[in-house]
């Protein structure tokens, strides 16, 4: 459970990131903005498929260790996800598309699509956690109301601060990537963007409570007594935190404040409905059977051992601007070698292939598998040997 | 135990689109699965064209490389949403499948989570890493592509593999118990096959469609090095593959033989177990007579080629009852689809392979003709061959554990969210043919920058 609320986490701030750039392209419309699109998606292109994945990865979590509750989710909240899911399309498409050199036209489109999609996912997303923390998804195949199980006040609080939130982090990143590249006139309008936006949003969630203990009583309780109060007190701090840091601009420690505030929202609400999952289900109950809670810890710790100095490495050449540098490094120039291809004997290969074939065509068991082995072995090898052209000398003359 | 709770409050349900919902799921795999084509064999492909300018310091291989990684980039990003949304359906169609077996087979999904994060994440790097680093760490960079770009469809098919041939897991009054996940999916004896025929399929696809693209340019003429280089690395490794396929074909329909007759048995239209069995080339089934008709028969062949015994006996669609049963006519056409398409590419391919172990490249006008044809013909067995083994698999979900119909979700409004996920769809299929059409149109930089470099290094 804690790694699907770290994973949550995660995408909301990387991903809440990701979705708040597009919306600023939106903002930024007319040519004279063009600097601000290119800087929002110049920031964002190289790592918005890693933002993403968070996604990918509460999911599989999710229904691995929470079938049952995963099963329900879906199957009440079928709208909003299939709405974020079709935002999540257009987006990953939009952006793909950018890297296509489109023309002026195209690519206004393009941002409009983008920021639209960047508005409709997190909205939607957001929209579902208001009505899984608000109780309105009973366990059961399809057993909540279709619609008023996310068009409530929860759920358009929820989706609305979501949207908010992503605006909010989106322009303080962007201040500090404008700042770090140099683009002075960029750093002021993002640096605005950021105090209005953390503005707005500090004033949303102050209503907040009001709505949900009209709408939500036992969220509300939650969220007002023990653990989950505590966990509102550092995300507000860190929220102001964060806005006095971009007053005074600086920018650096502004982006891991706001991480803050953002995560302590979703731990907030994670110990505000604890240990409540769906209503008359636990954490507990929901979860998987031990056997496949073992293996899974077992692979998301042998994951996260590869994936955590990747996402550093990651980072790290993003933030350090080592992907900003224009002008190429000039390659080193050296002799063009005309390399001899690998000599191994064609015969040789198709040999090893053959026999391969063979054994695999007529044995079984084991000895089949190291028949498809030699298979495929002598299939690489006869690559590596025709896989090139000849010299133009030897052959155009 | 709230179990017997859950698994009543999570009972089937009557669903009136259960085809459309089948269909919505069919036409998101058909999107995402010549991606996946690309995310198994590109990298490596890619790799390869690097590692040769590594070797050689020819300015060509690096171009090419880098155009491709272009190209790889944008498919991969195609690849993260209609994945993407596959999961997405998965819970949003299939709900009662997933809370019933989700801890069984979620395991696989989970590594393939892991995966796709590092393949995003080294792609990213060695896209963006072109020119910004060190040409031997940049090729590093590219490594973990080429390993997650395998590990994660390794992880997909031992799931497909799994709900053919369900193991791993014990029922109980409809709910899975004494799970062990890593027998379910990986000491599966289901998976092997499956994952060998995918793979190669991978090179097939990949490697005709990109060189189907640089065989038009070459029937119109542009026959440059960096053409000549492209075409022959694309043309090569799907023309060592095609042949290939046919061995590990026989394999996995004998793997179908012995686990699924009846899935066999639809390939063929077979309907009676018969001894010696016939196989027919050409014919049509009909649903409504409940044979093959028109078509050559050849005696003992089917036996032949299923079990390597003329006289083997062959499992027929009456061993079971006809609600069991997978609707026959549209498997046996995709069977014979990809059967015949796989003969053709095989044959193209050793008279390609003749033409190239004698160090040129084949005249014929119509051999290129056949080769640009070939792309598209290998993207149609690949679709083909994937409805033949999950059609076949029908009615079942989890094969003779739970059927389609228990699976799928009570909510309602399925024709429109298929509605609406085709629109996209087309949207997508449109902008992706436009980027790489895009990405094609870039001239090549030899034009201005290449050749002085080239004179300055001679």
């Amino acid at each position: 459970m804690v790694l699907i609320l770290a994973g949550l986490a995660a995408y909301a701030v990387l991903g809440g990131a990701d979705f708040g750039a597009g919306l600023w392209e939106l903002a930024a419309r007319g040519p004279k903005n063009a600097e601000v699109r290119e800087h929002t998606h110049h920031a964002m292109a190289p790592v918005w498929e890693a933002n993403h994945v968070w996604l990918v990865l509460v999911l599989v979590v999710c229904w691995t260790a929470y079938p049952t509750a995963f099963a329900s989710i879906f199957s009440t909240l079928t709208i909003p996800l299939f709405i974020a899911g079709v935002g999540i399309i257009l987006r990953g498409t939009s952006y793909a598309l950018r890297s296509g050199s489109p023309t002026e036209r195209e690519e206004s489109a393009l941002s409009i699509t983008l920021a639209l999609s960047s508005v409709l996912t997190p909205f939607a997303l957001g929209a579902c956690a208001g009505a899984i923390a608000s109780g309105r998804v009973p366990v059961g195949n399809a057993g909540g109301d279709p619609w008023s199980s996310w068009l409530n006040p929860t759920s358009l609080l929820v989706g609305m601060l979501a949207v908010l939130a992503a605006a909010f982090v989106a322009a303080v990143y962007l201040a500090g990537d404008a700042k770090r590249a140099g683009l002075t006139d960029l750093v002021l309008p993002f640096r605005k963007r950021a105090l209005v936006s953390g503005a707005v949003l500090g004033a949303a969630t102050i209503a907040g409570p009001l709505v949900l203990h009209e709408d939500a009583r036992p969220l509300f309780d939650g969220l007002s007594s023990g653990a989950g109060l505590a966990a509102g007190f550092v995300s507000g701090a860190a929220g102001v935190l964060t806005l006095l840091l971009v007053y005074r601009e600086r920018y650096e420690p502004a982006r891991y404040v706001s991480g803050i505030a953002i995560a302590a929202i979703i731990a907030g609400w994670g110990l505000a409905q604890d240990p409540i999952f769906l209503p008359g289900l636990t954490v507990e109950e929901a979860a998987a059977g031990d056997s496949t809670l073992v293996a899974m810890a077992i692979s998301v710790a042998i994951g996260m051992l590869i994936l955590v100095p990747s996402l550093w490495l990651l980072f790290r050449l993003q933030l350090s601007g080592r992907f900003d540098e224009e002008g190429e490094k000039p390659e080193p120039e050296r002799e063009i070698s005309r390399a001899e291809r690998p000599s191994i004997p064609p015969a040789a290969v198709a040999a090893l292939a053959g026999i391969g074939a063979a054994v695999t065509f007529f044995a079984e068991g084991w000895l089949r598998g190291a028949g498809v082995a030699a298979m495929l072995a002598g299939a690489s090898l006869g690559f590596l040997l025709l896989g090139t052209p000849e010299e133009e000398g030897r052959e155009e003359s | 135990m709230p179990f017997d709770l859950l698994a009543e409050a999570l009972n089937p349900v009557q669903q009136d689109y259960l085809l459309q919902a089948r269909q919505m799921q069919a036409m998101s795999f058909a999107v995402h699965i010549p991606i996946v084509c690309f995310g198994i064999s590109f990298p490596a492909i890619v790799m390869f064209v690097e590692w040769m300018y590594l070797r050689t310091g020819d300015p060509v291989y690096r171009q090419l490389a880098k155009r491709w990684s272009k190209v790889m980039l944008a498919l991969f990003a195609v690849g993260v949403v209609t994945g993407t949304i596959l999961s997405f359906e998965l819970g949003i169609l299939w709900p009662n499948f997933m809370s019933t077996f989700g801890e069984v087979f979620g395991l696989g999904f989970t590594l393939e989570g892991f995966s796709f994060f590092t393949e995003a994440i080294f792609i990213a790097i060695y896209l963006y890493g072109w020119d910004r680093m060190a040409p031997k760490m940049h090729f590093l960079s590219g490594i973990p592509v080429v390993i997650s770009g395998l590990t994660g469809s390794l992880t997909v098919i031992t799931v497909n593999a799994w709900m053919n041939n369900p193991t791993g897991f014990r029922l109980e009054d409809g709910k899975a118990v004494d799970v062990k996940p890593w027998k379910a999916l990986f000491g599966n004896d289901y998976f092997w096959h499956e994952l060998v025929h995918m793979y190669v399929a991978g090179y097939i696809v990949t490697g005709f469609l990109v060189a189907g693209v640089y065989a038009w340019g070459w029937m119109k003429g542009e026959r440059g090095r960096y053409h000549r280089v492209a075409l022959t690395v694309a043309l090569t490794a799907a023309c060592v593959a095609a042949p290939v396929q046919v061995i590990v074909g026989d394999w996995a329909a004998r793997e179908v033989a012995t686990h699924q007759p009846v899935k066999l048995a639809a390939f063929e239209g077979l309907q009676e177990t018969t001894r010696a069995a016939p196989l027919n080339i050409g014919g049509i089934y009909s649903e409504s007579e409940q044979r093959v008709k028109g078509g050559v028969e050849i005696p003992k062949l089917l036996s032949l080629f299923a079990f390597h015994d003329p006289n083997a006996k062959v499992t027929g669609l009456d061993s079971v009852p006809e609600e069991d049963r997978p609707p026959v006519a549209i498997t046996r056409i995709s069977f014979s689809t990809m059967v015949g398409i796989g003969t053709l590419l095989a044959a193209l391919s050793v008279f390609f392979l003749w033409h190239r172990l004698r160090r040129r490249l084949p005249e014929s006008v119509w051999f290129w003709r056949a080769v640009v044809a070939s792309g598209p013909l290998s993207l149609v067995a690949l679709i083909a061959g994937w409805v033949s083994t999950e059609v076949g698999r029908q009615p079942w979900v989890v094969y003779k554990v739970m059927r389609t119909e228990e699976a799928v979700t009570g909510a309602g409004g399925i024709p429109v969210g298929y509605a609406v996920l085709a629109v996209v769809y087309v949207l997508l299929v449109a902008a992706t043919i436009w980027i790489l059409r895009r990405l094609a149109a870039v001239p090549l930089e030899e034009a201005k920058a290449a050749p002085p470099t080239v004179a300055g290094d001679g």
